[in-house]
């Protein structure tokens, strides 16, 4: 069982969740940018939420399925087509062997998850799946793909089978079939082309001066060109401790926003190195992550301040709508 | 033991042993991660110490999962916890740290910048090599790249400062320095360290469980090899 990929797209890598348990040996996390539209896609198709997909940035690849495959696909507007014909994202597709898919360019936000059933058949790397660029580890060979390359897939699980035998009923003579339901759209991110993004006041934010303090929560900032999985370079006021600070390296999170000597905040992100010696202004909400990995440069943010307490409480709101959503499948599909 | 508890973010809490690098604070951090490791919680996903800090990192949704009912945040739980346990916990003296040995081939064509370093300084080659391997270092924390260590140890006499246009490939195994460090380049990178020297060990090994060759706390002295043994080195 085999993906053949005809063109790589611009840049389409394998990612899971993210590689834990290896950070304090400097080993970073990597994984889906958009977590959010990894996990839903692949809960759409039953695979469970770590099974590792494609992500997709901005022009997406062409490939063609060696047999029939269940394959979801979720984030960014993708317009994904089955040999020609527009297939729907968000949703569980069955695509016939010998299927060929091909994408449009992204035209809101900037990264989209193909999830198949069963997942990749690549080798474990320090317990994940992911790619590790810098380290040529993981993922399909350490690299981004290349036409060419053919990737085996592992077995579908139980619940992707009636999944399958589900569609399969009412299969027409179409290279593919949509299923005609849908999901709570309140669980997808409101992805915008200028999104306001939620952020908690970082470790170091009192060390900032009052006119730093200010614009962070007031003034938009725009994404330079200077931006990739590792960071984000943020063009707009500069900020400014109020005075100058030597500060020890710590451990930085995805979505930590740190200020270097520039004054040029940075929003660390998958690709992060697992420690740093910047001063933190802020945190984005866990919640908005999926909003910031759907950003692309050229985009205006603007902060919004929440308390830690709202950002968990928002956190585990969308986790049970996602718990809802499993359950919701396999109760439905038993 | 001193330490202050910060939440971080909706998944990680800050323990903080004070605002100094010292011994003192290296073997807290030492007592703490290894009381951690051994005690297992099941919502601690991974702890990553730093100089003077351990970022627990934990699953909200677990913690949450255990009293869905319960009008206390997952922080606040995972808070009360570690503050509990680390009241429990009493520094040990680790008094044998493991000594390391990492054999190096100084200079020439693994070594390029060493003549600048010893020129920076106003020493000879031989001094900066004879300096540089008679020093004695403490891994302070892994991180920058999988494998790297922090080592603190670093002789005054050859500080060096980083070079102006860094390269854009530095191979794996490179001994440098910068500043005031002294470190090993664990995977091929860019980076501006003068390159003295490089080592046939593998510090990134990424098909073991633990991954890298050093950690917190370990000593490490540099040992010279001719480019002769450099070459003919097994792989352990």
């Amino acid at each position: 069982m085999m993906l053949t990929i005809l063109k790589p797209g611009l840049f389409t890598s394998v990612q899971d969740l993210g590689r834990y348990g290896f950070q304090k040996y400097g080993v970073i996390t990597s994984g889906a940018m958009d977590q959010i539209a990894h996990r839903i896609a692949n809960i759409l198709v039953g695979n469970s939420e770590n099974a590792p997909t494609l992500e997709i940035t901005m022009i997406g690849p062409k490939l063609k399925f060696n047999q029939d495959s269940l394959i979801s696909i979720c984030g960014g507007k993708a317009d994904p087509k089955i040999d020609g014909v527009s297939i729907k994202c968000w949703r569980p597709v069955l695509v016939k062997q010998g299927s060929v898919l091909e994408f449009g360019p992204i035209s809101i936000g900037c990264r989209a998850y193909l999830a198949i059933a069963g997942g990749f058949n690549i080798p474990i790397v320090l317990n994940s799946k992911s790619t590790y660029f810098r380290a040529k580890l993981g993922g399909f060979k350490g690299r981004a793909l290349k036409a060419g390359d053919q990737i085996p897939f592992d077995t579908p699980s139980e619940l992707s089978y009636r999944l399958i035998g589900n569609l399969t009923n009412t299969w027409t003579q179409k290279p593919y079939h949509e299923a005609n339901w849908l999901i709570n759209s309140s669980i997808v991110p409101s992805y915008r082309e200028h999104p306001s993004i939620r952020v908690i006041k970082g470790r170091q934010f009192d060390l900032f001066n009052q006119e730093s303090q200010v614009s962070i929560f007031e003034k938009p900032f725009s994404i330079s060109p200077q931006s990739d999985r590792m960071g984000y370079r943020l063009l707009g006021p500069r900020l400014s401790l109020t005075e100058q600070h030597e500060m020890i390296s710590e451990a930085v999170h995805f979505g930590t926003i740190q200020v270097p000597a520039d004054g040029n905040p940075i929003i660390l992100l998958a690709d992060r190195q697992t420690t740093g010696g910047y001063p933190k202004i802020g945190q984005i909400a866990a919640v908005d992550l999926p909003l910031i990995a759907q950003a692309k440069p050229g985009t205006k943010v603007r902060f919004i301040e929440v308390t830690l307490a709202q950002a968990q409480r928002l956190f585990l709101q969308r986790e049970r709508m996602i718990s809802d959503l499993k359950q919701g499948i396999q109760s439905r599909f038993r | 033991m001193e330490y202050h508890l910060q939440v971080v973010s909706e998944n990680a809490i800050i323990v903080e042993f004070g605002k100094e690098i010292t011994e003192t604070t290296l073997q807290d951090i030492q007592s703490v991660t290894s009381s951690i490791e051994n005690h297992s919680f099941p919502w601690i996903v991974e702890f990553v110490p730093a100089f003077t800090t351990i970022t627990i990192y934990f699953d909200p949704f677990k913690i949450w999962q255990l009293a869905p009912d319960s009008k206390q945040l997952p922080s606040q739980y995972a808070l009360e916890q570690l503050e509990l346990f680390l009241s429990t916990i009493q520094t040990i003296k680790i008094s044998e740290p493991r000594k390391i040995t990492i054999p190096v081939c100084y200079g020439g064509e693994l070594g390029p910048d060493l003549e600048f370093v010893a020129k920076h300084n106003n020493i000879s080659t031989d001094k900066v090599i004879n300096i540089h391997a008679n020093g004695e270092y403490i891994v302070y924390m892994v991180g920058f790249a999988p494998g790297f260590p922090y080592l603190g140890g670093l002789s005054e006499k050859i500080f060096t400062p980083r070079k102006k246009t860094p390269r854009l490939l530095i191979p794996e195994g490179s001994v440098g320095i910068a500043g005031g460090q002294t470190g090993v380049y664990p995977i091929d990178s860019p980076g501006g360290w003068q390159i003295i020297g490089q080592t046939p060990l593998k510090l990134f090994r990424p098909d073991q469980q633990i991954p890298s060759l050093l950690k917190m706390g370990d000593r490490i002295h540099f040992m010279p090899i001719s480019l002769k043994d450099f070459s003919n080195w097994e792989a352990d």
